[in-house]
């Protein structure tokens, strides 16, 4: 399982009402399910990723989430989970206020763009980031909408969302420097959130 | 796997007589009846693996399989039952039947009337779709099977399998409804009483006593198929089967006189067939049983409220050209279920075989459908 997913795991609580927003085959939904016993719902846009998560005896629902999501009701769901997929979204602003809305809690997971690999790519060789994690060209690419740690705190704010903790995942080497430089050395980031005084 | 390895084969529907009479949702009471009955698959020692296949309007009991090795056609849903189908025979043990008020063999208004000795007719009671599912439960009962491992159907047949998920909960461990609705648009029921009207206003309708009089309103019943069939077929699909072709003349100067477009040949001959093979009262009964039926009726219209027994694990599927019952009308339910906390899987097919297509061979249909079945645990 992707590793920002295991980073989620200890952080829904066991029993709880799990929506998974993007929920591509329903592996991660399987295991906090197995893991965690939780009662979980993904929504998936893939035809075939709705018949990989049915096989594992996932609910799924086909649905863009990009078209709105006032058919979950507030406070509906424990946690509500969009991992890796904020920055494919055309509004990524409506989808987190509509996150902690729907959820008790939200959890966020995005690649940082402000890893200083991404930096040296458009700062020393002036183009586009490319790379095993992030292989699209910049012209065909369902990832649409990057962003830093930074420009997603300050989007919280804006949105008067609440960060209740964060977890910056790297690798093993940068772990050290993550700590002290997040910004620059996380590689993924992994937020907890939720709506301003809830 | 071939076609062949795939057909659960040559199959032989039977009769089950009920005499217990039953109390009808339109007050009145059936004294007794039959039913047309085919299964397919083995019943398993604990009883865990029956399945309840709910035809549409013009379907009936013979949802797989031939009755003769000749037959041309096999049952109306041969793509979804046999061995390695969605509903695997080697897994689950199949129970289609043909609904009270048919006219493939279970009692209906082409029946003989015990108290008059003659046909029904329009004096068959108006059956409604919670008289299906007491009349499945019952032929269920008779056959062993007092909780389905699913209860699956389109359309019409999908809306029997959401009475069945509200009406007895505890009765159906899996739900599947494909094309179908909470309840009928106004749009959808004008449809019907285009239908209606196109049958009682033939002169050989005889106000419905046309079996006595020996007569058969087969213009109507052929009119009112057309329409009917028409709506179950997109324009695109329509576009890709017929587009502009002729079946005989040409437009050839001073040739044009009998121009006859594969379109209008086809439904013509869908209708001319239809009239022969199904019966006018039938048509009228089912069609009314779609326009009264409202899942929320007992709920005050409140969809959420009545999903809120429901214990099945529900699977709902729409198909992306389906006007006659559009994906927003599954939608609603997928919505109220989400609503109501309960387990349930949607997708919107895409295709261009308009409301029929949960009938036609697609694979994103089937293979979820297959997957999802795989997790019906027996």
């Amino acid at each position: 399982m992707r590793y920002d997913l295991t980073h989620i795991i200890p952080w829904v609580a066991e029993g709880s009402r799990v929506l998974d927003l993007g929920c591509g085959n329903g592996e991660f939904l399987r295991e906090l399910q197995d893991a965690r016993g939780v009662s979980g719902l993904g929504l998936e846009l893939d035809a075939d990723n709705l018949v990989a998560a049915a096989g594992r005896g996932i609910d799924v629902i086909q649905q863009d989430m990009d078209k709105g999501l006032s058919n979950f009701s507030d406070q509906s769901f424990d946690t509500v989970v969009l991992a890796h997929a904020l920055q494919v979204l055309h509004r990524p602003h409506r989808v987190l206020t509509d996150m902690v809305r729907i959820g008790r809690e939200a959890i966020v997971t995005f690649p940082n763009f402000g890893h200083w690999r991404c930096r040296i790519h458009l700062g020393l060789k002036g183009q586009m980031p490319v790379s095993r994690v992030l292989p699209y060209s910049w012209y065909d690419t369902p990832n649409i909408h990057f962003c830093t740690l930074k420009d997603f705190e300050a989007l919280c704010s804006e949105l008067r969302i609440d960060i209740v903790a964060k977890d910056i995942v790297t690798t093993s080497s940068q772990r050290r420097l993550a700590r002290w430089l997040p910004n620059l050395f996380g590689v993924t980031a992994v937020y907890r959130i939720r709506r301003n005084g809830a | 796997m071939d076609a062949v390895a795939q057909s659960v084969g040559v199959v032989t529907p039977f009769i089950e007589r009920f005499d217990e009479p039953l109390p009808l949702a339109c007050g009145r009471t059936l004294e007794g009846y039959s039913l047309m009955v085919e299964t397919y698959g083995e019943l398993n020692a604990t009883q865990s693996n029956a399945v309840l296949i709910c035809h549409a309007l013009s379907g009936n009991h013979h949802a797989a399989g031939r009755h003769h090795e000749s037959d041309k056609k096999p049952g109306w849903w041969d793509v979804a039952i046999g061995p390695g189908k969605p509903i695997d025979t080697r897994r689950f043990f199949v129970v289609s039947v043909n609904n009270l008020g048919g006219c493939d063999g279970s009692t209906g208004p082409s029946s003989i009337n015990p108290q008059t000795n003659t046909p029904w007719g329009p004096d068959f009671p108006v059956i409604q779709v919670s008289d299906w599912v007491e009349s499945q439960r019952r032929l269920g009962e008779r056959l062993g099977i007092t909780q389905w491992a699913a209860v699956v159907g389109g359309s019409l047949g999908g809306m029997q399998a959401l009475q069945w998920a509200v009406s007895h909960p505890n009765n159906v461990r899996h739900c599947a409804a494909f094309a179908c609705a909470s309840k009928l648009t106004a749009q959808n029921i004008a449809f019907n009483e285009i239908a209606r009207h196109a049958i009682v206003t033939d002169p050989e309708w005889q106000n419905g006593y046309y079996q006595k009089d020996d007569k058969l309103p087969a213009r109507g019943l052929a009119l009112a198929r057309m329409v009917g069939h028409l709506t179950y077929m997109s324009a695109d699909g329509m576009s890709d089967k017929f587009g502009r072709e002729l079946r005989e003349g040409s437009f050839t100067a001073n040739a044009d006189e009998g121009v006859v477009f594969q379109v209008e040949s086809y439904l013509r001959y869908q209708g001319a067939q239809f009239s022969t093979r199904f019966d006018a009262n039938t048509y009228v009964l089912m069609t009314r049983a779609l326009d009264y039926f409202d899942i929320a009726t007992n709920h005050g219209g409140v969809l959420e409220a009545a999903m809120a027994d429901i214990q099945a694990r529900m699977l709902i599927m729409s198909f992306s050209s389906d006007w006659r019952f559009s994906p927003a009308r599954s939608r609603e339910l997928v919505d109220a279920l989400v609503k109501a906390g309960k387990a349930v899987t949607y997708a919107d097919i895409e295709t261009d075989g308009g409301h029929d297509a949960f009938l036609l061979d697609d694979r994103h249909y089937l293979s979820l459908f297959s997957a999802w079945m795989q997790q019906v645990h027996i």
